[in-house]
């Protein structure tokens, strides 16, 4: 188990060289400094000068791999490659450019993203596994084929719809809860509502339907006859066993997104005013702040990672047939 | 008759050649009894025929909108034509003054006055009150003839539209009986029971409900603003049509840049196994690895950065949106291919240890010729429901893109860009409610169509599902 995971560990090493590398050649090789450069300042009237400086206030001045200026081991060090990529890999992201430093709002924006992420997957995850069992148990029924009809229905609906007719209703014409921002402590509450029912009921139409077939190939396995020849009954049968074990690909299917929840969700944190990492990574989008996004980029990656070790970890976990080796 | 100059962008082409090699797979299913067979599957179902109507009608649009041609300036001389800038579509030739009729600002739908109040000049005083639109409800003396108006059209349009669907579907009826040689009666009243073998009585419903639709919009879209007007005074109906052909193109340009690259990485994988194998992997998880969207998002503000600094490379405004376009089609394909190709991979994996696929390689059939002949063919119907899922995804995705400033280009015809534009209005009071509801009206009967038909084509060819669903 715990050679599993070191070996685990050290096979993340080369994919996060990987995705390193992948963001250094599209941000520093495709796009040089200059672009970059040119793109911030305005592309018109911009002089070489405003250029050099622009590059030199964001440490964008040296040599992509190897400067030959510099003596000894800075060949290697004092270069782009080594000060914006490399030291993603001690977790130092550098400053953004409005100048604050981007590990620093990393840790105080994770906790606003964890706030709604989380109750958004847990309750979710809830509801729709509910919903499911609901329609497996009237399967083949009038309810069952409305429930998937409806699933589709709620499935063809645009997010962006779902946030925008809760922020009308719900906060704008109801006033029942703020339309967006958010606040310190408890008092995060009521502006936690809103985003979480967004979130989840969003999310109902794929995440039903797809537990739904879960559910039922599960229902169709030998021991579910087997159960039913004893004589259990169809309640019996449904929770007792197709549950237990229609819960192992829904787990393990949950567990990789579990720590990108870290990460926020876009769309959600920038309509409601969330200051979480999801808004931090839009805004940055949108004033082309390439350093945010390079780190985000790492970020999203190493999660990824950790959530695919853990899904590992989790199968062993659920299910006893599985050894990790 | 002004002259035209064609203007052939990327896209078009790329469409154009996607419709080419539709029809030409079309041709060779068709040939082949057991590739019929599901699809004769797809056809017997109501559900899937109802939904492909409504998507044929969404391709019909995006297709004429996608014969591009520019006109030619009237006072340039003749011998060295000069032509707008302007890049038009066969669509706008149709739909004529619904492109050029262009109010002042916003307008409810079917109103015949602006939506704010403005000072006029009346009887030489000025007075505070809601001015006449140019164009919607132009034809009207009073506010009071607007109610009876529309209801005349709409009552014109349903009766044509039905006299239209009732003529077509004697005409098809007479077709019919006379391939079956029956009897018109007989053949009608098997209409009638359902009994035709195909799904007659929803598809002769959902033509005429659509040819319903199509007269009633030209009726009402001839005298008013059907959906209201936007913030510059353009019509919604037109830009919500026009934005039919940008989502349609993204969900299908897409998927022809993903499947390449997932079924040659995919099958390779699974089917060499070894070094090739854990390369692909390799590669594949670097990929998957990185936020969908941070790479979509990185890879366009890249495009944005080539586009800026060359701009002498586009002629027209609309060959840069279009390159734009292609572009995201191309990114998004480029990060989209890993879930096709892990699947591949494993049905590969599967398959290579067949028995047939065994022997051929015992009787020293090449690999090409195994992969093209034998494990191909066993892992398209794979391909196939990729393509169908994906699809509607992809359009959900674009509005989800455009608001976060990396979909398509700003001056394009999108859904995304028309709900992103709209979406601060419902701040102002009265609501300006018509432009987002439009757009998601639009995006969902799109969407939901595509749904409905990618179940029923999922449902036939996963032998999975067999029976069950």
């Amino acid at each position: 188990m715990f050679a599993y995971l070191v070996r685990r560990i050290l096979y993340a090493i080369p994919i996060l060289i990987g995705v390193n590398l992948l963001t250094f050649v599209l941000f520093f090789v495709v796009n040089t400094p200059d672009d970059m450069a040119r793109l911030q300042l305005g592309v018109k009237h911009v002089t070489p000068e405003a250029i050099a400086r622009w590059k030199v206030e964001h440490g964008y001045d040296k040599p992509l791999l190897l400067n030959r200026a510099a003596e000894g081991g800075a060949q290697f060090t004092d270069t782009i490659f080594f000060r914006h990529s490399a030291a993603m890999f001690a977790f130092e992201f550098g400053k953004g450019d409005d100048g604050r430093d981007i590990g620093n709002e990393i840790r105080t924006r994770m906790g606003p993203s964890l706030a709604i992420a989380l109750p958004v997957f847990l309750i979710g995850l809830a509801v729709n596994i509910s919903f499911a069992l609901l329609m497996v148990f009237f399967r083949s029924s009038y309810l069952d084929l409305g429930g998937v009809v409806g699933c589709v229905v709620l499935m063809s609906i645009s997010g962006l719809f779902y946030i925008i007719a809760g922020q009308y209703f719900i906060a704008k014409l109801w006033n029942l809860l703020p339309i967006s921002g958010f606040g310190d402590g408890l008092d995060a509450w009521k502006f936690v509502v809103l985003p979480v029912l967004v979130g989840v009921v969003s999310g109902i139409g794929s995440g039903a339907r797809w537990y739904r077939t879960i559910f039922l190939e599960e229902i169709g396995k030998d021991y579910v006859r087997t159960a039913r020849a004893k004589g259990l009954g169809e309640g019996r049968v449904l929770f007792r066993h197709v549950l237990k074990n229609g819960l192992i690909p829904i787990l393990t299917g949950a567990v990789v997104v579990l720590p990108l929840l870290f990460m926020g969700s876009l769309i959600t944190e920038s309509f409601f005013g969330i200051p979480g990492l999801g808004s931090y990574t839009i805004d940055a989008i949108q004033a082309q702040d390439f350093a945010v996004v390079r780190a985000m980029v790492f970020l999203g990656a190493v999660l990824y990672i950790v959530g695919l070790i853990l899904t590992d970890l989790s199968y062993a976990w659920a299910d006893p047939r599985v050894r990790l080796q | 008759m002004m002259d035209i100059q064609p203007v052939i962008l990327w896209t078009d082409a790329l469409v154009f050649a996607l419709l080419a090699s539709v029809l030409a797979l079309v041709a060779f299913i068709r040939r082949h009894e057991h590739l019929r067979a599901p699809w004769g599957e797809v056809a017997r179902r109501p559900m899937a025929m109802g939904a492909a109507l409504v998507l044929a009608v969404f391709v019909v649009i995006g297709l004429m909108d996608s014969l591009h041609y520019r006109e030619r300036l009237p006072d340039s001389p003749p011998d060295r034509p000069q032509y707008s800038v302007d890049v038009l579509s066969a669509f706008d030739a149709l739909v004529g003054t619904l492109r050029t009729q262009q109010e002042k600002t916003y307008s409810a739908p079917l109103a015949m006055q602006l939506y704010a109040k403005e000072f006029v000049e009346r009887d030489g005083r000025t007075v505070r009150e809601y001015p006449r639109l140019k164009y919607g409800g132009a034809h009207l003396a009073n506010e009071a003839a607007r109610g009876p108006d529309i209801a005349r059209r709409v009552l014109l349009g349903i009766v044509q539209g039905l006299a239209v669907a009732l003529l077509l579907f004697g005409l098809a009826a007479a077709w019919q009986a006379r391939r079956s040689q029956r009897v018109y009666g007989e053949w009608l009243a098997d209409f009638g029971a359902g009994r035709l073998g195909w799904p007659g009585r929803t598809v002769a419903a959902v033509l005429t409900l659509i040819a319903i639709a199509i007269a009633v919009l030209v009726h009402l879209a001839a005298g008013y603003h059907v959906l209201g007007t936007d913030k510059v005074g353009q019509d919604v109906l037109y830009i919500s049509l026009k934005s039919i052909r940008t989502g349609l193109v993204i969900g299908t340009l897409t998927t022809l840049v993903t499947l390449p690259l997932a079924i040659v990485l995919g099958i390779a994988a699974g089917y060499f196994r070894g070094w090739v194998d854990d390369v692909i992997q390799y590669v594949y998880t670097v990929l998957n690895s990185i936020p969908g969207v941070l790479l979509i998002a990185a890879a366009v503000l890249i495009v944005q950065v080539y586009i800026e600094s060359n701009p002498a490379l586009f002629d027209t405004a609309a060959a840069r949106a279009d390159i734009r376009l292609l572009a995201l089609c191309l990114i998004m394909g480029v990060t989209s291919w890993t879930g096709l190709a892990r699947l591949l991979r494993g049905e590969s994996l599967k398959l290579r240890t067949l028995d047939y696929v065994q022997a051929a390689r015992a009787f020293g059939v090449s690999h090409a010729r195994i992969l093209a002949r034998h494990i191909f063919p066993n892992v398209f119907h794979l391909v196939l429901i990729a393509i169908v899922l994906d699809f509607s995804g992809l359009v959900l995705a674009e509005a989800v893109l455009s608001y976060v400033g990396v979909g398509v280009d700003p001056s394009m015809y999108s859904w995304g860009n028309m709900i992103n534009g709209a979406r601060l209005e419902l701040a102002r009071e009265p609501v300006v409610w018509w432009q987002l509801a439009a757009a998601f009206a639009f995006m969902f009967a799109l969407v939901l169509s595509a749904n409905l038909f990618a179940d029923s084509v999922r449902d036939a060819f996963d032998p999975r599902m067999g029976g069950r669903r």
